[in-house]
This record gives C-alpha cells, structure tokens and sequence, in this order.
C-alpha cells in the first residue's frame, strides 16, 4: 500500500470559488452546471465556457467515476498517482489523485469513488478518488 | 490575404551553451539577437521589430530593447509557452506584410540548468491567479505525470506500446551522434530506452528530454530584404496556431493542437504532409512527437506507433527524417522551451547546412512543429511550413 504521508498543497480559494471550497470543508464535491445549455462543467465559473451563459449554479455530486486515465510519479521521494476522473453523472473529468490504493494495481476505467484529502495548513481538503 | 511568400527567415542561430552558470538571461538573449543577425548579414542597427516571450527578463521587449540598444517600431510578446516563437515567426510575417516592420528579430534563452531547476519533477505553477491552479496544483501536476496521462490513454485507446515510443529516442540519438553540442551523443536502443529508470508511468528517463541552458535567436525579413542578402531563401509558405484545453472538462487526451494549427498552415501553403522532406516536432518528450505526428496528418489518429517504428524518422533510413540536430531528446531544450530550436534546424536542412551525416538530400520544403504548455492540460500550439526558393 501506499505510504499516504505525501503534504497536499492548499488550494488557492479566491472570491469566484469560495462556495466550492466552503462545501469542500463540509465533505461535498459540487459540479458547475449551466442552465442555459444543461451541461456541466470542471473547474467551476461564473460563466459556463460550453455556452457563455451566466445562468450556472453549483449541484452537489454523487462522487463515484472512473478513471479517464493515470499516471504514477516515481521519480520523488513519496510516489504517487494522480489521475483525470470521469464523474458519473457527468460528462466531464477532473484532475485528482488516486489514494489509499495499490500504486502498481490501477487501470483506465476502473471505478473510484470520492474521499476527501486534507492539504496543508487549514486549507481545505480537495477531492481524491480511490478505488471502490 | 495569405502569408505564403510574405517573409523569409535569414538568421538562425541555436546558442552553443548547455550550461551558462556565468552567463545572465538578457546576456544570453543578446548573444543569441547577435548569432542570427551576423548569420543573416544583417546589424541590430536594421532590426525595426522584436519578438520575446515568458522566458524574457523583466518587461520583455522593454527590457531587451533597452539592454541590446534596439530602435523599435514592432514589438510583441505572446506568449504560449515553447510554441511561441514559431507564432512569433508567424506573427513577424504579418506585421512585415502589413509594413509595421521589415527586419523581425526573435529571441529566446534560459538557464533551468545553471538554476538547479527541478524542470520535470516538481508541480509548476503559473500564478494563483490563473483560474485552473486551485483545482489541478494541490493534485502536483508535473511535465512527466501530465504527459504520462497522455501516454497511457493513447496505449489504452490505440495499443501504442512503450517500445514504439523508444523508436522516437533512437532516431533523435542517432542524429545526435553527430552533433558535437548534443547534451547525449550516444546512439541508444529501444531496450536501452525502456529498461531505463521509470519517471512516471509510462514514460522512462530515456522518454523525456534533457534539461538545457542556452537560447536561440531569428531573423524574420520582408522579400526585399531577403533577396539583397547573400544567404539561401527561407519562405514561410504557410503557419497556424490554436490553444487546446480542457474544454470545461470535456477531456481528450489523445490529439493536441496540431489537429488545427497543422491543418491551417498545411492549407495556406497548398501542400500535404506527403510533400514534406523534413520535420521538425516538438518533443518535450516521445509520446510528443507521436501525437503531433498524428494530428499533423503524417499518419491516421492511432497510427503512430507503427509509424514511428522500426527507423521510420532517421534521416537516410525512413520516410521521415526528423530532428535531425538530436532535438530536445537529445541535444538542447533551452529555457524549458523547444520552439527555436525546431525552427532553427528546419532553417538549416532547407539552406543544405545540417550535419553532412543528417542532411536531408534536396530539401526544399519542411514542417516545424511545436507545443507550449502542456498537452495534459492546455496548451498552444504552432505549425510553420518552410521552403527553399
């Protein structure tokens, strides 16, 4: 197994996406979905880069996906895997890390689910994915 | 209006430095804004516009004009990472055929080597204010991992396997061994490359490219420059540019920007890549090279792999010679940044001036490709074709 002692570097929260970073705290992954052309988008704007609309809000995600693809880092002192996630509900992927699992057992399109991973600092935990 | 036959390329010059602990980056920017112009028989006194990008001190053009005493009426900064200076070359012909200048100078030059940067193995970071920094740097995206992602899923989608990318390290090794500036002049094979140290999977030590200081500098002229000058005539017959990114996270690791900026200069010069002698690819990386060589239409989508193989890119053994100075592969990669470089030896294979054991016989029309940023998450990218008049 992973030795999980790798620091997380605190998130940059500035005043477009301090209501993400809020819910993060609370344990809630939020999708940026636009109203105007009801689709989502990752990272989250104001503006939905699919279609211009301002009409967007935040809804909260199941945080279950697979793994779009990944790559595992060696060459540091603490390896690790991170990874694009495709979100289930959602036709959009993120970058995460993939954690609490066996770095040489991972494959494109395996399922994963969300578990939150403290940064350091009081930043707030930002979203990891591992293995269901 | 078309920029085919607008301008001509009659300075290059690729800094022989690949360590310049006793060099400054405006001194290196300025030996490099030298190398191109006695190239060109030309003085700093004739250059009218200047091109400089991120890897530029201090204000950019304004600094560098002010430290090498340049009389300016042009200037322009844009900046897409490595790929820049190829739109430069791009952007020079527009401002000269708009007559905003005749005489375009474009620099580039780092030292990440003298500076002890961890280029491909530490997460970088552009600012906290670009918007995509609290959501990708806490995750520590690095050149190696962004590019291992890319790797992968084109194994996963296509069956590219890690030998296939060796073929792209020996090829570049095998022209290195000709370049006495070549930070690695020693020919490897497909075994050497993938039994060398894994850096983040799938990619191996042999898979990346070197860490380099140096720079480079070009000369981009109007036609009536190029012809009073006593150097063969470099015609840019066709360019494009295109930033790729994650499309709101409508992710697609598997083409880069070279689908579009590739398709746009290969229309505005009226050629296809089958009429292509040479190649220049940006390869901060094999895996690099492989995509870019897809999505510029060398092969089909997928393809690579088996295009690649077996020696299909050395010069005098395949179909396709490319980088025939050894590349960042191999010989340089400058400032982090393989642009120049690429132009620089497309220059020479069109002029006949590459090493004898490279040239390409009868070049007289190649592509220089380049990336900026990173193909894992956004970047821009810039095609040039090039013909010997």
């Amino acid at each position: 197994m992973v030795d999980q002692k790798r620091t997380i570097a605190a998130p940059h929260v500035d005043p477009e996406t301090d209501a993400y970073w809020q819910a993060a705290r609370e344990g809630v992954l939020l999708i940026r979905y636009c109203n105007g052309c009801q689709s989502a988008h990752h990272y989250p704007r104001t503006i939905c880069p699919h279609c211009g609309s301002d009409d967007t809000e935040y809804r909260p995600s199941k945080g279950t996906g697979v793994i779009y693809s990944y790559s595992v880092m060696r060459r540091v002192p603490v390896p690790y895997a991170i990874a694009y996630v495709t979100l289930d509900e959602a036709d959009i992927s993120m970058m995460t890390n993939l954690v609490d699992c066996d770095l040489d057992g991972l494959e494109i399109g395996q399922p994963v689910k969300l578990v939150f991973s403290e940064t350091e600092g009081d930043g707030p935990p930002v979203p990891t994915f591992t293995p269901l | 209006m078309s920029l085919n036959g607008q301008a001509y390329i009659a300075g290059a010059f690729e800094h022989p430095t690949r360590k310049a602990v006793d060099k400054s980056l405006a001194q290196l920017h300025a030996e490099c804004a030298q190398g191109a112009l006695a190239d060109a028989g030309l003085t700093k006194d004739d250059v009218d516009g200047y091109f400089c990008a991120g890897d530029a001190p201090g204000l950019g053009p304004l600094s560098l004009a002010d430290y090498m005493g340049l009389k300016l009426r042009h200037m322009d900064s844009t900046e897409t990472g490595g790929s820049s200076y190829l739109i430069h070359v791009s952007h020079a012909a527009e401002a000269i055929a708009l007559g905003k200048c005749k005489v375009a100078l474009i620099t580039l030059a780092g030292r990440p080597r003298a500076e002890g940067m961890a280029t491909g193995t530490a997460p970088r970071n552009y600012g906290m204010s670009a918007p995509d920094v609290a959501f990708e740097f806490p995750f520590s995206p690095t050149i190696s991992n962004m590019y291992g992602m890319c790797a992968k899923r084109h194994m996963h989608e296509f069956g590219t396997t890690s030998e296939q990318l060796a073929w792209i390290k020996v090829a570049a090794s095998h022209h290195a061994q000709h370049n006495p500036n070549a930070m690695l002049q020693k020919v490897v094979t497909v075994e050497e490359v993938v039994n060398s140290p894994m850096i983040s999977d799938p990619l191996h030590r042999l898979d990346c490219c070197v860490i380099s200081d140096g720079g480079g500098a070009l000369v981009v002229v109007a036609p009536e420059i190029a012809k009073s000058l006593n150097r063969p005539l470099v015609k840019l017959k066709g360019a494009g540019e295109a930033p790729k990114h994650q499309n709101g996270g409508r992710i697609d690791l598997t083409y880069s920007g070279a689908a579009w900026s590739g398709a746009a200069a290969f229309e505005e010069a009226g050629v296809t890549p089958a009429d292509i002698k040479y190649a220049s690819i940006y390869d901060s990386f094999t895996i690099t090279v492989l995509m870019q060589l897809e999505d510029l239409g060398f092969c089909a989508k997928g393809e690579g792999g088996k295009f690649v193989a077996d020696g299909n890119l050395i010069s005098g053994v395949g179909k396709l010679p490319f980088n025939t100075d050894g590349g960042g592969l191999c010989n340089n990669h400058p400032a982090n940044r393989g642009g120049m470089t690429k132009v620089v030896e497309a220059v020479r294979q069109l002029r006949g001036e590459a090493h004898p054991a490279v040239q390409v016989p009868n070049c007289d029309l190649a592509v220089a490709q380049g990336t900026g940023g990173s193909l894992g998450t956004r970047h821009g990218s810039a095609t040039l074709i090039l013909e010997r008049e």
